[in-house]
């Protein structure tokens, strides 16, 4: 196509002018443009204005969305929520443009002779029940597989385990939240005994300093992250980056730490080693509420089908844990981590001073790593041995990415080791779920099956026959790609996909089943501070497209499970989060009452007495705790939360001659993960059009490589060629490159590697060895 | 060819000032927030030496507090 130089640059001025204000809304998410503005509102219309949390990320922002006539026209943060307090950002203030795409699925697909024809919802619903069934008979119950998400909401979730778990009687359930939280779930349990922080938001009012380890908040919790800022002004409170890659949070901090991939796990036992040094130790928190533990060492990676790993912990004791640290005084760990030994002691510091109130945030970067769950307990162990947790301002705080990765993932338990109570492993919670699913308990299959990567490399392998694919992308999402998509390809595998959009996960499904988006149905999200919120049906869903809960419900009916999904259709969503505060009943997980979710923006759990608990573990403020002292960590039989001994070890694949650079993958502000709906959104498509490679600028001097240029990445699984920025979003250390994942047209998990955390089974997408050529 | 994009922070309660000030400089583009003391800026210049001449019209101008660089493109020259 021919475009005039004047035409492009006009083109590109308004580029520019866009990706301006998208970094203003970085920076000050609620800011108003008045062009954008105008473009957006309806003007002189009324509007009714109803509450929801927002679709787009684990900050779970109260929204209020304006509705004309049936349609969703305009999003304003909710000045109530205490989540938000008004703010929204430039995802939350587009969202319901994603619901009105042009090529909105709204017809279910079924695959006839290689091409996808329209049926009507019922002959869908039936194929895929007799498919079911078809293939349990064929190949027993462990051949059939949900995979969901933590953008399902709590009912999707629930009928969802309740069906298979319960009824079907397999485990085979997991949902991409493995992907991406899986180790912040290990680390809460083997530090804490209990899933989910301790603490809630509020502690960014009180906390002298944040501490962001590898979490790029500015672009992936701008909410939170603005609220920091503002703190910064108001009390001065400080914001330290600690990360791989320059970003638009360091350039926003008062310091940034760059530390080379993987070292984080030297740099927090440095940390400890400073703390327990300098005295700085708070000795009677430490020997009220702590023991301390090593596991096994050199766990592997996971590269391998079938792998297995079980931890054996062992208890220690403070001598033994001292004398372990003395492998990580400062000045060693500055060798192998690029910190200076000036700034490890600059960050104990903070940590060791009773004075201040110190929060660490993390997301991806210590959740996706081949030590994830070391790298939870080792942020653990630093706010344990200085007594900075659970109370307001000092609070360890591990974010999550999805709007109900929390809610509907952790607190349902749709991985295959859970329940919505307990694990599966334990005959009492196997009895107590079964008792409330109206099932036999031998119903209850008491043996995990797989994680989510060996779940597709049992669909690869055959062991798994059907999957069904409800709310997430993995046909984007999955480590070392390739593999996965042409198992799935493969003769004798029967996929349903039901989504709202066309994806390259609806390209290998045999039946696609169109969904209700959000507020097009009745549901729940849980965010990271432990927040449920509610939120009805506002608009129709298109054409046939019907919830995730519903399509669940009604196959399992086809089944024979009338008797369990005894739902009613105008009221299914009351009666199944009735059915499911059940499991949670008690002061250490109850559940707030539907009514008092309808009324306000939200309530966290324990709701105890018509309270929300801001701070689990404290006698203070939360009515669990029994022991008489002032801290309780129920979560352990003997109230004590465990400091653990865990070293540092290499990653799977680290840069080598034949391929010397370190890969990073990651998100970007305007993207919604894989961008089947952002990229859906034109402000935002326009903002960030396609996928690309971040250079350091000395690297891009050196290979005489210049923005725009396109380069060929190669690993051991595959190539890729990608255009190349260099001082745009970010900046790489030397000798790493950073790829957004975002853009299905440039596949960048084609080349990353499936290695996991053995402990928590979550894929470390942070890291592998590449090559660059310039093309 | 250069086009860039920068964000513009005036000093307290001097927007309005550096709003005039900005687009009174040729080849700039100015759009002022409804809601927070920032402006976005975008600068079209004909090449490095301009843009230089570009960078000291700002550093004189005195409501100007912060100005950073956001996007930075560079366009073919016309023929
Ligand atoms: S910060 Fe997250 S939850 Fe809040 S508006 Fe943005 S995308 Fe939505």
């Amino acid at each position: 196509m021919y475009t005039s130089t004047t035409n492009r640059r006009s083109f590109i001025k308004k580029m520019a002018m866009l990706s301006a204000m998208t970094a203003a809304a970085t920076m000050f998410p609620g800011i108003l443009f008045a062009e954008e503005q105008e473009r957006g509102l309806p003007k002189g219309s009324l509007l009714n204005w109803k509450k929801a949390p927002c679709r787009f990320c684990g900050v779970g922002c109260g929204v209020l969305i304006g509705i004309e006539k049936g349609k969703a026209v305009a999003v304003k943060g909710d000045p109530k929520s205490t989540v938000n307090k008004g703010l929204c950002c430039v995802k939350g203030y587009h969202s319901v443009i994603a619901m009105y795409g042009k090529d909105r699925l709204t017809k279910p697909l079924v695959k006839k002779n290689g091409k996808y024809v329209e049926t009507s919802m019922k002959e869908a619903l039936d194929l895929i029940a007799s498919k079911m069934k078809e293939t349990i008979k064929d190949f027993g119950k462990d051949s059939v597989s949900i995979y969901g998400s933590g953008q399902w909401t709590i009912p999707d979730g629930y009928v969802a385990s309740k069906l298979f778990k319960g009824c079907i009687g397999t485990n085979n359930v997991e949902a991409n939240a493995r992907l991406c939280m899986a180790s912040a779930v290990t680390g809460f349990l083997t530090s804490f005994g209990l899933d989910e922080p301790m603490g809630c938001y509020e502690d960014i009012d009180h906390a002298n300093v944040y501490v962001l380890w590898g979490n790029n908040m500015a672009e992936m919790h701008p909410v939170l992250f603005s609220r920091m800022l503002d703190q910064r002004l108001k009390r001065a409170a400080k914001i330290i980056d600690f990360t791989t890659r320059t970003t638009r949070t360091s350039m926003a901090a008062d310091k940034s730490i760059l530390f080379l991939p993987q070292t984080d796990l030297a740099v927090g036992n440095a940390i400890c080693y400073e703390i327990i040094k300098n005295g700085w130790v708070h000795t009677s928190f430490v020997e009220k509420h702590c023991n301390f533990s090593k596991g096994l060492t050199n766990m592997g990676y996971g590269l391998e089908d079938n792998f297995k790993f079980k931890d054996r912990p062992e208890k220690i004791d403070f001598e033994t844990y001292k004398e372990f640290l003395n492998d990580y005084t400062p000045e060693k760990v500055e060798k192998m981590s690029g910190v200076s030994a000036k700034d490890i002691k600059y960050l104990a510091a903070y940590y060791g001073d009773p004075n201040k109130k110190v929060m660490s945030f993390w997301c991806m970067g210590p959740n996706q790593h081949s030590r994830g769950t070391w790298m939870n307990n080792i942020i653990y162990n630093i706010h344990l041995l200085t007594g900075k947790i659970s109370t307001p301002g000092n609070s360890p705080f591990s974010l999550t990415g999805q709007p109900s990765a929390c809610g509907t993932v952790r607190e349902v338990g749709t991985l295959t080791h859970k329940l919505p109570h307990g694990v599966v492993m334990n005959k009492k919670h196997r009895e107590f779920a079964a008792k409330i699913w109206e099932v036999p308990v031998e119903n209850i299959d008491p043996k995990p099956t797989y994680h989510t990567v060996e779940m597709f490399r049992a669909l690869d392998r055959g062991d798994i026959r059907f999957m069904w694919i409800q709310v997430t992308n993995p046909m984007v999402t999955m480590p070392k790609l390739k593999r996965y998509r042409d198992g799935a390809n493969k003769e004798g595998r029967f996929i349903v996909v039901s989504d709202i959009y066309p994806t390259p996960t609806t390209d290998i499904a045999d039946v696609i089943l169109p969904s209700a988006m959000w507020i097009e149905r009745e549901g729940m999200y849980g965010n990271s501070e432990r927040r449920t919120q509610y939120f009805e049906q506002m608009v129709s869903p298109p054409g046939e497209a019907m919830s995730d809960t519903w399509q669940l419900i009604e196959v399992a009916k086809r089944m024979g499970f009338e008797k369990q999904f005894y739902y009613k259709e105008a009221t299914h969503i009351e009666e199944i989060y009735k059915e499911y505060q059940r499991h949670h009943v008690g002061k250490k997980h109850n559940m707030a009452p539907l009514e008092v979710l309808k009324k306000q923006p939200g309530a966290m759990w324990p709701y105890v007495d018509g309270k929300s608990t801001k701070w689990r573990f404290n006698s203070k403020y939360d009515p669990a705790c029994t022991n008489g002292k002032d801290f309780h960590f129920y979560g352990k039989p003997d109230g004590k939360a465990i400091i653990w001994q865990r070293p540092y070890e290499p990653a799977a694949e680290s840069p080598d001659k034949e391929y010397p650079y370190w890969l990073c993958t990651g998100r970007v502000l305007e993207h919604w993960h894989t961008g089947s709906m952002t990229r859906r959104i034109p402000v935002l498509h326009k903002a960030m059009p396609h996928s690309y490679v971040e250079l350091n600028p000395e690297d891009a001097k050196r290979m005489q490589i210049r923005t725009g240029d396109k380069v060929k990445l190669t690993t051991r699984r595959g190539e890729i060629i990608l255009p190349v920025a260099i001082n745009q979003r970010g900046i790489p250390a030397p000798m790493q490159v950073f790829v957004p994942f975002f853009d299905e047209n440039l596949l960048i998990n084609d080349i990353t590697l499936d290695s996991f955390c053995p402990i928590s089974k979550e894929p470390d997408y942070k890291k592998c060895a590449v090559k660059l050529e310039k093309v | 060819m250069p086009i860039k994009s920068y964000l513009a922070h005036p000093h307290q309660g001097r927007k309005e000032e550096l709003v005039t000030a900005i687009s009174e400089i040729q080849g700039c583009d100015v759009v002022s927030a409804k809601n927070e003391e920032i402006l976005v800026v975008v600068t079209e210049t004909e090449n490095k030496e301009e843009e230089e001449v570009l960078k000291i019209k700002f550093d004189a101008i005195e409501s100007l507090k912060l100005l950073a660089m956001v996007s930075g493109f560079n366009t073919p020259k016309e023929h």
